[in-house]
């Protein structure tokens, strides 16, 4: 038998259930990986030792009587946005540190009731605001990945880059991460792992710390593509305190993956082999659109026309949504607290804000309130709603045509801690192939495709109709086959 | 469209946040950049198109106007920096 944290998640969920290992030792081999790995990569904030095993006793009672879940048993990590009931929820900022919300996530209490295990909460960007996990007050993420000629630490992508890390670096078997411009996908990218964004209005957002409410889309992160259906399919669901949650049913997306896609019709966006593309990301998309091919689809070129104007849309749209969702952390109900001695009610937000937030959160509320203030609202925001209607007209256009559109998940690899911050703008480029599809709300994952020549992971985005998850998964499990991806991380644990 | 430190000052006062004077010119220099570079979104033609503020293609539902939940007064005020009688305290705001 394989050592524990060898097994995949579809593999250990078996197991538990013939009984060939038990919950808690499972849980006890990855909470043992995390002690190795995690003051060196950082990709937990907390660590949640006895809820875990308290959880893996109950799936061990459960599985002896026959009454196992979905998940039963199966260790996961959840990124430190999600509300956890009396367990510290940071959003990876100074404003929250200490935080003990007293009611639980729609999402996570979806895996708890299917008999998933918490290990911890994973490190994330400021309020998932981030595209490289340097921005949390609890310190940057280090990527479990190292280049063939570095010795520099590299970024595991943001903002859910400490769910990606624990994922690659086996910390556990899944994890959950959220998406608002990229956040699932490009780490998922950096990092080799899988990760989806689902549908907007697929999963509930009760719970999740606000970031851009129209945008944010929590998902699932896994080692490949079966477990992330798996879990993908768990999290999702109708949730009436939520009001843009979808009343849909959801379907088994672990059936979808049939391994057959005759006949499909996948789209290439001919709008994304922009200028000056890296060559090898080229290159690893040509490699892509030739498996699906020789799968049996029909490769078609599609025009996405304003797909140059998704990014700067989205940076209107998503601090202007920003500004006034953390216009709730005051010093007065949750969260820090700085009060200048004699000081007025007045003074005591500018302060506590000032002290609570970091830079690039700064930035973005800045930002946000100056394209929502007089005399700017028409020009900026009202301007870019209008762009976003033709952002979304563009993929419905595409869709008449094709039944997915195959693209890079990010334009290079993964880089140096460091790289990209001296420039907002140039940062905030990583996510230039996930925004237009956030913009639509339209279901994304990223499939680990092959390694650059430094030796570090690439991926490829699959993007599907709203609500066509199962189309998503089908082609990323036609692909992850054909790729046969099997590189792994310096930094992991070895079993 | 570039910001100078002036409008950094009204932002930040707009956005509740205190900004240092040292760092004013900084933030502005940053939001100029970034502001430039939305600046392209001008050539995109958007008359006649209409705004789009959600993807969700449900109408938002309503519910009966009943209570649902309460009494939970204890874990509202959990996580509060400063309570007190069941209530939340903040610095006095009238003389």
């Amino acid at each position: 038998m394989a050592a524990l944290t060898e097994l995949t998640l579809a593999e250990a969920r078996d197991a538990l259930k013939e009984r060939k290992i038990s919950a808690t030792e499972l849980t006890q081999a990855y909470l043992s990986a995390i002690d190795k790995l995690n003051p060196d990569l950082n990709a937990f904030i907390t660590v949640t030792r006895e809820q875990a095993l308290t959880a893996a006793k109950t799936s061990d009672e459960r599985i002896v009587k026959g009454e196992a879940r979905a998940l039963e048993g199966i260790p996961v990590a959840i990124k430190d946005l999600f509300c956890t009931k009396d367990v510290q929820t940071t959003a990876g900022s100074r404003m929250l540190e200490g935080f003990k919300p007293k009611y639980e996530s729609f999402v996570t209490s979806k895996l708890w009731d299917a008999g998933a295990a918490m290990l911890g909460k994973t490190n994330l960007d400021e309020f998932a605001m981030g595209s490289s996990n340097t921005t949390s007050y609890f310190g940057n993420v280090i990527s479990p990945w190292k280049a063939k000629d570095g010795a520099k630490d590299l970024v595991p992508g943001g903002s859910s880059g400490g769910s990606a890390a624990a994922v690659a670096a086996r910390m556990c078997l899944a994890a959950t991460g959220t998406d608002t411009g990229g956040s699932i996908r490009q780490p998922a990218a950096f990092c080799g792992v899988v990760g989806m964004k689902p549908t907007y209005g697929r999963c509930s957002r009760w719970g999740v710390v606000a970031f851009a409410s129209s945008l944010d889309q929590p998902g699932m992160f896994a080692r490949n593509v079966r477990d992330t259906a798996i879990t993908q399919t768990v999290i999702c669901g109708h949730d009436p305190k939520d009001s843009t949650s979808a009343p849909r049913a959801v379907p088994d997306f672990e059936k979808a993956l049939t391994g057959n896609i005759k006949g499909m019709k996948i789209g290439i966006p001919k709008e994304y082999r922009v200028d000056g593309i890296d060559r090898e990301i080229a290159a690893i998309w040509d490699k892509g659109i030739a498996w699906l091919k020789d799968a049996g689809a029909e490769i078609v070129e599609v025009s996405l026309p304003h797909t140059k104007y998704a990014l700067p849309t989205y940076y209107i749209i998503a601090p202007a949504e920003a500004s006034s969702n953390l216009a709730r952390y005051d010093g007065v109900r949750y969260g820090l607290r700085v009060t200048p001695e004699h000081g007025s009610l007045a003074e005591m937000y500018r302060m506590t804000r000032a002290a609570g937030f970091g830079r690039e959160v700064k930035r973005r509320i800045l930002i946000g309130t100056y394209v929502l203030s007089a005399g700017y609202y028409d020009a900026y925001y009202k301007k870019a709603q209008r762009v976003r209607y033709l952002l979304v007209q563009d993929f419905k256009q595409a869709f008449e045509k094709v039944d997915a559109l195959l693209t890079p998940t990010a334009p290079s690899a993964a880089f140096a801690i460091g790289e990209n911050s001296d420039d907002p703008v140039k940062m905030y480029l990583n996510d230039i192939f996930t925004i237009p599809t956030s913009m639509a709300g339209l279901p994304g994952i990223s499939v680990p495709a092959g390694l650059s020549s430094t030796g570090l992971p690439l991926g490829l985005q699959i993007i599907g109709r709203a609500f066509d998850e199962e189309t998503v998964f089908r082609v990323a499990g036609v692909m992850e086959e054909a790729a046969q991806f099997r590189a792994q991380p310096q930094r992991m644990e070895q079993g | 469209m570039s910001i100078d430190a002036a409008t950094v000052t009204k932002i930040a006062r707009l956005a509740s946040i205190d900004v240092p004077e040292g760092e004013k010119e900084h933030f502005a220099k940053e939001l100029s950049g970034i502001l430039q570079w939305i600046e392209q979104l001008s050539e995109v033609n958007t008359d006649n198109v209409p705004q789009l503020s959600s993807v969700s293609d449900t109408t938002l539902p309503q519910r009966k106007d009943e209570v649902t939940d309460g009494h939970i007064r204890e874990d509202v005020l959990a996580n509060a920096p400063m309570s007190d009688y069941g209530c939340f305290v903040v610095p006095k705001v009238i003389e």
